[in-house]
């Protein structure tokens, strides 16, 4: 979340779309209520009419993986209204930039796209034609009037003016007075003063086109100048509790913690790493990003310690390197797993039997694993895979270890919210039996490997010989120790700006972060979060900020340095004056910001034309300063565009020749069957969760109150399309995909309605991934993942979950 | 001052920690259930159940709605109930709450007789012949302590407190819903402790209202209400 939850309170108007935020997330209804009892509109778009909407003022279907046809015309709306925000769009947003005149859009695809026929990814771009014209100081040209043919705005225009109601209706199945009407509300956030929020979650990641559903999103919140103010932001709602704490700390391949980039064969040496970024030649920028030596090295020296000198790059050489062009997401692990590249596997807190993509895909990839670690809470499908259905468990030979961990409130230790608030949690009953918190169990593991390579040596034995490992307190992991080294040291006495720190003691925030080794930190974007004044995450003050919009800023921690609304300098005018007099985030007061923590503490700009030399653009985390209207670091254009999801019921995209994203990752190993416009599959198939579940249901489907509500996985359809079938209401049923099949009961709802889409009806089915074979005890109930396919996003590789092709029969 | 209840069905989400939060407190066992092509489970109120948020998927006015009602005793004012059983060691009324509470020795009375004598469908026999409902937590709220159900709402749909501050909430309430749904209305504020606001007319929400006379009352009850003094001497010599 760029905002926070209490701050949908705030909100004028909230889409929830790509979530079910009542169900899915239902204290966040305590803020979207207390909005609505203040005036603010709710609009709900689903496929399905959810819990959510039952509580939404405007209700539309959509077909699944048509988010970006609807959102593209809202864009065009916006921009053929006049609805948005022309001081803010002209001053903040790189709407004014000019782009290469090479750049263009033709045949489905962008300037400098390459088929890539190796896969897993269909294509790739070569993005040198979508870069910004640049002026003789290296600085982008721009027309702040917004009417250059090639500046970004005008190609915006261009790219979506093919996204009229009539076409967008005709690829969502969205009623074209829905559309308006949503538009129209929607649209109305454009006034100074106003704020509209989005509530997504894997409703929009988990497509082929996931990154630009919410790219489309945040670049309506741009034009309508709804980022940084309260009450608006591009908002994820995170499916687990600390899931933004696990990616802030480099949960994904691809990013080490605080986001820096995971190394690379194309930075081989540590000068290479560091000087990778883009420079900022443009003084009112503050291009945040330029610090990133200082992250790194301090990275560094966390994991190797005093083992980490200037001479051996910080030991730089010694940790892994992803081989450039090569993947290694969850997608690509089962894939290589499936192929006997793997052949010992940690399960860590998670089920991939049953939370996976193709999930029969990998259970048939567990068979080639020589050993299984299983860590969890119980036993689950994945440990237990060799003897779930359809497996022969005198053919299987993998060893599967299973190790009891402690529950969550068993142990001491923080999580970090979908509103990035770092909150300290205390440990209530002690673990049962054997169950160890998972820091415990890691330790552990770190100390006997150690100790094997110190002994035994092996290959390439310095990075683990070198790591620093002194996390324990009288032989027991202690999370203290682990927070303030995520926060960091100063590892020798360091002045920063005429105070000394000493060595031994803890950094106050990242500003005071050295590149020359000395100072460490686990992780750059929670330095300030553990410091000498105390554990900052275990705040509780209920105590508001002066602007009395729900920030509470000593209420736990938050990330970066306390700053409860990102990029909240765009809140304010040129003058420093708050968009809106009443919820305001920050104000200048003629001498310094009152309010939240600034995105930095310069003056305002004042003016385009003539800024204050001392201010900076207020989107300090990109090069140029300037919020993105125009993306050209993504990997499938710098607009968003539709295209139909790999399993579609449409011969045709209306909007382009190309049927699939032209970036997508797409496997072809044997279990990867796909089936498109297939007469056996003819329904669109959707997979979601219910409140009464939590994941793949594995600390719920046990607990006989919750399996009470929701005993069984579901299929719910339309009136019309259980008619069509003859499907009664409570009726079993088999649901099949090109990859397999699974019992479910039907739920017969009005609820869900037809499409019309491009003239022919379209039904769509819908079932809950919460079950598994392993309980309840009669085996029947199981994992709707069975029928995902494993096709993935170009830039993330989440996979494909939410749209895709299935059959519905009677037993 | 007694307590009473405001449900502000208008902002339920049907999250159902109501229902959870009631058995987790009460102590009660989940029912074996199973998905009969609906969300609502279990099915009806029991002996196990003594709250049941009831959904329904209805058009109304042309637009789907799909509404919320989480069912439980009213704790009537006057309690038919109890002035069926006139029996105070079975059903009585706790003074300082106005709960209407079941002992033991419900299972002397004639359930049948009990449960048809309430107008909202509330008491269930347990397989012993106890009979069961909602107790007002009344060990949390003699505590000082909220409801477990209201104590669990994350939207502020279920309320709690003394009975006049729970009626100015439900005034305010019905006046602001009404700028939404015209037709909303409280549900029998004067008559019972346990206030409802709904958008649509009740026959959408209450079974019991749905098997209505048009007088408002249900067959049997309008049948024990003609019959109530016979009734009551027989309880007596019971």
């Amino acid at each position: 979340m760029t905002n926070h939850w209490i701050d949908i309170k705030n909100s004028d108007c909230i889409l929830i779309m790509g979530s079910n935020a009542a169900e899915n997330h239902p204290v966040s209804f305590k803020y979207v209520t207390e909005a609505q009892k203040k005036g603010a509109a709710l609009i709900s778009v689903d496929p399905r009419f959810t819990r959510t909407s039952s509580k939404a003022d405007i209700y539309a279907p959509l077909r699944s993986g048509t988010d970006i046809a609807f959102l593209g015309g809202m864009i065009k709306y916006i921009l053929d209204s006049g609805q948005f925000n022309k001081e803010y769009v002209a001053a903040y947003t790189n709407a004014p930039f000019l782009v290469n005149e090479g750049f263009g859009f033709k045949d489905g695809v962008f300037s400098g796209f390459q088929e890539t026929p190796k896969g897993p990814a269909l294509g790739k771009y070569d993005k040198k034609s979508w870069a910004f014209q640049m002026d003789e100081k290296g600085v982008p040209k721009m027309d702040r009037s917004l009417e250059d043919p090639h500046c970004v705005f005008q190609l915006l225009k261009k790219h979506f003016s093919r996204y009229d109601t009539d076409t967008v209706s005709q690829v969502t199945g969205t009623p074209k007075a829905s559309l308006e009407e949503i538009y129209r509300t929607y649209a109305a956030t454009g006034a100074t003063g106003k704020a509209g929020t989005i509530m997504y979650a894997m409703g929009w990641t988990q497509h082929t086109h996931g990154t630009q559903n919410i790219r489309t999103m945040a670049i309506i919140q741009l034009l309508l100048g709804n980022m940084g103010v309260a009450g608006g932001g591009v908002n994820a709602l995170r499916g687990e509790s600390n899931v933004q704490g696990s990616t802030d700390h480099c949960l994904l391949w691809h990013i080490w913690p605080g986001y820096l980039a995971t190394p690379s064969t194309k930075w081989p040496k540590l000068a290479d790493y560091l000087q990778r970024r883009a420079k900022s030649n443009d003084p009112l920028s503050a291009n945040w990003w330029q610090n990133e030596p200082k992250y790194m090295v301090s990275t560094l020296k966390s994991f190797f310690g005093d083992a980490a000198t200037a001479e051996n790059d910080f030991g730089y050489d010694w940790v892994p390197k992803v081989d450039a062009g090569t993947a290694y997401s969850w997608l690509d692990i089962f894939d290589a797993m499936y192929d006997g590249k793997i052949k010992g596997f940690f399960s860590w807190g998670q089920n991939p039997a049953c939370s996976g993509s193709n999930a029969g895909k990998n259970r048939e990839a567990m068979k080639n694993l020589d050993w299984m670690v299983n860590v969890n809470l119980f036993d689950n499908e994945t440990g237990s895979f060799w003897k779930g259905p359809g497996m022969k468990p005198w053919e299987i030979q993998t060893e599967v270890f299973f190790l009891p961990a402690a529950v969550s409130v068993e142990k001491e230790g923080s999580i970090t919210n979908s509103g990035r608030w770092m909150q300290w949690r205390y440990q209530g009953p002690k673990p049962l039996g054997n169950c160890r918190p998972d820091g415990d169990m890691i330790l552990e593991l770190g100390d006997r490997i150690k100790a094997l390579y110190e002994k035994e040596g092996g290959v390439h034995p310095e990075p683990i010989i070198h790591l620093k490992w002194d996390y324990t307190t009288g032989g027991a992991y202690d999370p203290h120790k682990v927070a303030k080294e995520i926060n960091g040291y100063f590892l020798r006495d360091v002045t920063v700006k005429g105070k000394t720190y000493k060595k031994g003691t803890l950094v106050p925030s990242f500003a005071f972060l050295q590149a020359d080794g000395s100072t460490s930190s686990g992780n750059w974007l929670y330095c300030n979060s553990y410091t000498e004044k105390g554990n900052m995450a275990a705040r509780r003050s209920q105590q508001d900020a002066s602007n009395g919009i729900g920030i509470y800023p000593e209420f736990a921690w938050c990330w970066p340095v306390n700053r409860r609304i990102i990029y909240n300098r765009a809140s304010v005018d040129l003058k420093g004056q708050p968009w809106d007099k009443d919820d305001w985030v920050i104000r200048w007061n003629g001498s310094k910001w009152e309010g939240d923590v600034p995105d930095g503490g310069w003056p305002p700009l004042e003016s385009l034309t003539n800024p204050n030399p001392k201010s900076k653009y207020p989107f300090i985390m990109h090069v140029h300063g300037h919020g993105q209207i125009f993306g050209p670091g993504r990997s499938d254009g710098p607009f968003p565009e539709h295209y139909e999801p790999l399993e579609c019921p449409v011969e045709k995209n209306l909007l382009n020749p190309r049927m699939v994203s032209p970036t997508a990752a797409v496997y072809s190993g044997k279990a990867d069957m796909f089936a498109t416009c297939d007469p056996r599959f003819p329904y669109v198939g959707t997979t979601y969760r219910v409140s009464e579940h939590w994941q793949t249901g594995l600390m719920t489907r046990y607990q006989p109150w919750l399996l009470e509500l929701q005993p069984q996985v579901f299929v719910e359809m339309s009136e019309e399309l259980a008619q069509l079938k003859g499907v009664s209401n409570g009726e079993r049923v088999k649901v099949s995909s090109a990859r397999g099949s699974l019992e479910a009961t039907a739920i017969v709802t009005k609820r869900f309605k037809p499409f019309r889409i491009e003239g022919s009806v379209v039904h769509q089915v819908g079932l809950p991934w919460h079950f598994g074979w392993r309980w309840p005890a009669s085996g029947t109930e199981k994992s709707a993942n069975l029928l995902t396919p494993s096709a993935g996003d170009p830039n993330t590789r989440i996979p494909e979950t939410k749209a895709f092709m299935v059959n519905v029969a009677k037993l | 001052m007694t307590k009473a209840f405001f449900i502000d069905t208008t902002v339920c989400t049907g999250c159902r920690g109501c229902q959870v939060a009631c058995k987790q407190w009460h102590d009660l066992p989940a029912e074996e259930t199973e998905n009969r092509g609906s969300y609502q489970n279990p099915s009806d109120l029991s002996a196990m159940t003594y709250k049941l948020v009831r959904m329904r998927e209805e058009e109304i006015d042309g637009k789907l709605r799909w509404l919320f009602f989480p069912d439980q005793c009213r704790h009537c004012l006057d309690a038919p109930c109890k002035g069926t059983a006139m029996y105070e060691e079975a059903i009585y009324q706790e003074p300082a709450t106005g709960a209407i509470l079941y002992t033991m020795a419900t299972r002397e009375l004639n359930a049948q007789e009990i449960i048809d004598s309430c107008p909202y469908n509330i008491p269930r026999k347990g397989p012993d012949g106890v009979l069961a409902k909602c107790d007002m937590c009344i060990d949390r709220v003699i505590n000082g302590q909220l409801p477990a159900c209201v104590k669990t709402c994350p939207t502020g749909a279920m309320n709690f407190g003394d009975r006049e501050e729970m009626l100015q909430l439900a005034d305010r309430r019905l006046g602001e819903a009404r700028k939404k749904f015209p037709k909303a209305s409280l549900l029998d504020p004067d008559e019972v402790s346990v206030i409802y606001l709904v958008a649509y007319d009740r026959s959408h929400y209450e079974v019991a209202a749905r098997a209505r006379t048009p007088e408002g009352l249900t067959r049997q009850a309008a049948l024990r209400k003609m019959i109530s003094p016979l009734t009551r001497s027989v309880a007596h010599i019971g």
